[in-house]
């Protein structure tokens, strides 16, 4: 009796099956695969971003921020950068945010199940995997055109008649051809599609009954969007927006396109400092039909400089440490929105 | 006493509900006509004809899918909000037609309440969740909304639990508060009719009780109809009820006929748990 049980007694001591022990080895294999997979592109992302470091560090100093371009490379500077970049992405946002939100608000609140609703949905998401240089031809083409027109128009030589009563001369506006709001233009082009899928999301995950019940309590479906469900999702557009705003600081494409200034000594309107702008708030109706520079295009620029002790390098490579502490700090902003929405929401 | 057979041991009723009220003598609050309802092919309301007296609660009972709720969302149209969805027959509410392609929704729902089984506080405060019906309706003094506010939340019994704390989220009530709030809310609209789609079904029995007992209160001056599995509350809260059986009305009458002494034999086999 008792030998019979001894045989037929169980062990759960590690090793004593082998079938089980080659499955174990298999996970082991596959869990150790996994963690070098992660763990190599992380380390090859921080050497890339220590030699860029390192090679920044003879030209990263305080005047770096503050110096126009020079041929010299030890007085050269991204301010014209920063401005043209600053410039850009506010005249983006401010094309993008309210046609792209208007857009997801229609395309999830309003629209019917139609076929052409329906085209377009599906498309979204392949037109943000387009390409932006492509969007960049597409702004070359479609806005140099309306450019062209404005300068016309505002040259200073043109005299309205106002019903016969009196003539007006149409002011002079120094219009460029390559100018932010060109760029700007071109640039929702691109980040658009993004704007809208984000937003569509933090729409869809606002729960159904919220509507329903703001139906059911005699609101209209203006007063329920506008007043439930917008700002209940606001913090999820917030950081879809940002974060399609920090791809638009990061593209060069689309507005080499259009023609920026690779070379620049100016920043649009002649703004320096922000206390420019308060001072003379004047300058602000020339920034958007300025030319400009941005950043990546700046650092592209630089990277390409002939110099025979390559000392533009450490130039390129401070602005790019530049503009990833930018990035850095957008979406750093972009998690505290996050954060504060989690705080807030649950149904 | 009668000499009727009795079905069920019918529990006592909240205070203010007179179930074996003649309903026939009451002018009604709203009037069905052979309504029946679809679901793009499929229909899920066959005929019905439904007298709903005023100031009074009419309970709807039935199994799952039987139609109560549908039957209970066409009574201020939220089925508009479901593409696809057909109607046909007179549902009148004042007189009027309510499935007249004329009528503006948004009016409706004002004078027609309603309040979900899940209770679904907006992410605001208890006050601006009170003062959103008056609000969207145009309503902007403050003294104004202060006063409806407050008559609300006490004609809805939250009044003194949360008087102190009017402009917390409302998020952090507990459910039956949650529940008494949308209640609030909708009676914040100044409606006349008030549906209830189970409105205690997620409540635990205390807030169950509240809930209850604030219909009986509310019966005096509000008509309303209440969707209900739970045959007891039915039975409670009502002074009519109405049987639903796949998509139609087997039986209405005073609720306390149904319960003792219902002429039709499902009515019967589901009020003493046969089925459903």
């Amino acid at each position: 009796m008792s030998i019979s049980l001894q045989e037929t007694r169980v062990s759960f001591r590690q090793g004593t099956d082998s079938l089980l022990r080659r499955r174990l080895l298999h996970s082991r294999v596959f869990r150790v695969v996994c963690l070098l997979l992660t763990y190599s592109s992380l380390g090859i992302l921080g050497i890339l971003m220590g030699s860029v470091f390192w090679s920044s560090l003879s030209r990263l100093a305080p005047d770096f921020l503050s110096n126009h371009y020079s041929m010299n490379p030890v007085r050269c500077g991204i301010l014209a950068g920063i401005w043209g970049s600053f410039w850009l992405v506010m005249l983006t946002a401010a094309f993008s945010i309210p046609i792209g939100v208007g857009s997801a608000v229609y395309l999830e609140e309003m629209a019917s199940d139609t076929w052409l609703v329906r085209l377009i949905r599906i498309n979204l998401s392949n037109l943000a995997g387009v390409p932006s240089i492509v969007y960049g031809i597409l702004g070359l083409s479609a806005f140099r055109p309306l450019m062209l027109s404005l300068q016309t128009v505002f040259d200073g030589t043109r005299v309205v008649n106002v019903m016969g009563l009196f003539r007006v001369r149409i002011l002079h506006l120094e219009i460029f051809d390559g100018s932010v709001l060109i760029g700007a233009m071109t640039m929702s082009l691109v980040i658009l599609p993004i704007v809208i899928i984000a937003s569509q999301e933090a729409l869809r995950a606002i729960p159904s009954s919220i509507r329903v019940a703001s139906l059911a309590l005699g609101a209209t479906r203006w007063q329920t969007i506008w007043r439930q469900v917008i700002p209940a999702a606001l913090p999820g557009i917030a950081t879809g927006v940002i974060l399609a705003v920090s791809r638009a600081i990061g593209e060069a494409a689309p507005i080499m396109m259009i023609g920026v200034l690779t070379v620049a000594s100016m920043c649009p309107g002649g703004i320096e400092t922000p206390l420019q702008m308060l001072q003379d708030p004047t300058r602000l109706i020339a920034v958007p039909f300025d030319q400009f520079t941005a950043m990546p295009v700046e650092i592209y620029d630089w990277s390409k400089q002939p110099d025979p002790q390559d000392r533009f390098t450490a130039v390129a490579a401070a602005g790019i440490v530049v503009l990833l502490l930018v990035l850095l700090l957008i979406n750093a902003a972009a998690m505290i929105v996050r954060a504060r929405a989690g705080r807030n929401t649950q149904w | 006493m009668s000499k009727e057979k009795q079905v069920l041991s019918v529990p006592p009723s909240v205070q203010g509900v007179d179930r074996n009220l003649d309903t026939s003598l009451h002018p009604e609050a709203i009037d069905v006509r052979n309504l029946s309802f679809y679901y793009g092919d499929l229909q899920v309301l066959y005929d019905i004809s439904l007298r709903v007296p005023e100031r009074s609660v009419t309970a709807l009972i039935g199994p799952s899918g039987c139609g109560k709720s549908t039957f209970l969302r066409t009574l201020n149209r939220m089925n508009d909000l479901i593409d696809g969805t057909r109607c046909t027959g007179e549902c009148l509410v004042e007189g009027q037609n309510i499935m007249s392609p004329d009528v503006d929704v948004v009016l409706l729902r004002k004078h027609v309440g309603m309040v979900f089984q899940k209770s679904t506080p907006f992410p605001k405060s208890i006050f601006d969740n009170v003062a959103y019906g008056p609000r969207v309706a145009g309503e902007r003094t403050r003294s104004v909304l202060n006063d409806l506010v407050e008559s609300c939340l006490r004609k809805a019994a939250l009044w003194d639990e949360v008087s102190d704390r009017l402009h917390t989220p409302a998020m952090a009530l507990s459910g039956g508060q949650q529940q008494r709030l949308c209640i609030a809310r909708t009676l914040a609209t100044a409606p006349k009719i008030i549906l209830m789609d189970e409105p205690a079904s997620a409540l635990d029995p205390a807030s169950t009780d509240r809930i209850e007992n604030l219909i009986g209160e509310l019966c005096a001056n509000y008509t309303i109809v209440i969707v209900t599995h739970n045959m007891q509350q039915a039975s409670r809260v009502s002074h009519q009820t109405a049987f639903f059986f796949k998509g139609r009305l087997i039986e209405v009458g005073p609720t306390m006929k149904i319960f003792t002494s219902p002429t039709q034999k499902q009515t019967e086999d589901y009020i003493t748990g046969r089925f459903g």
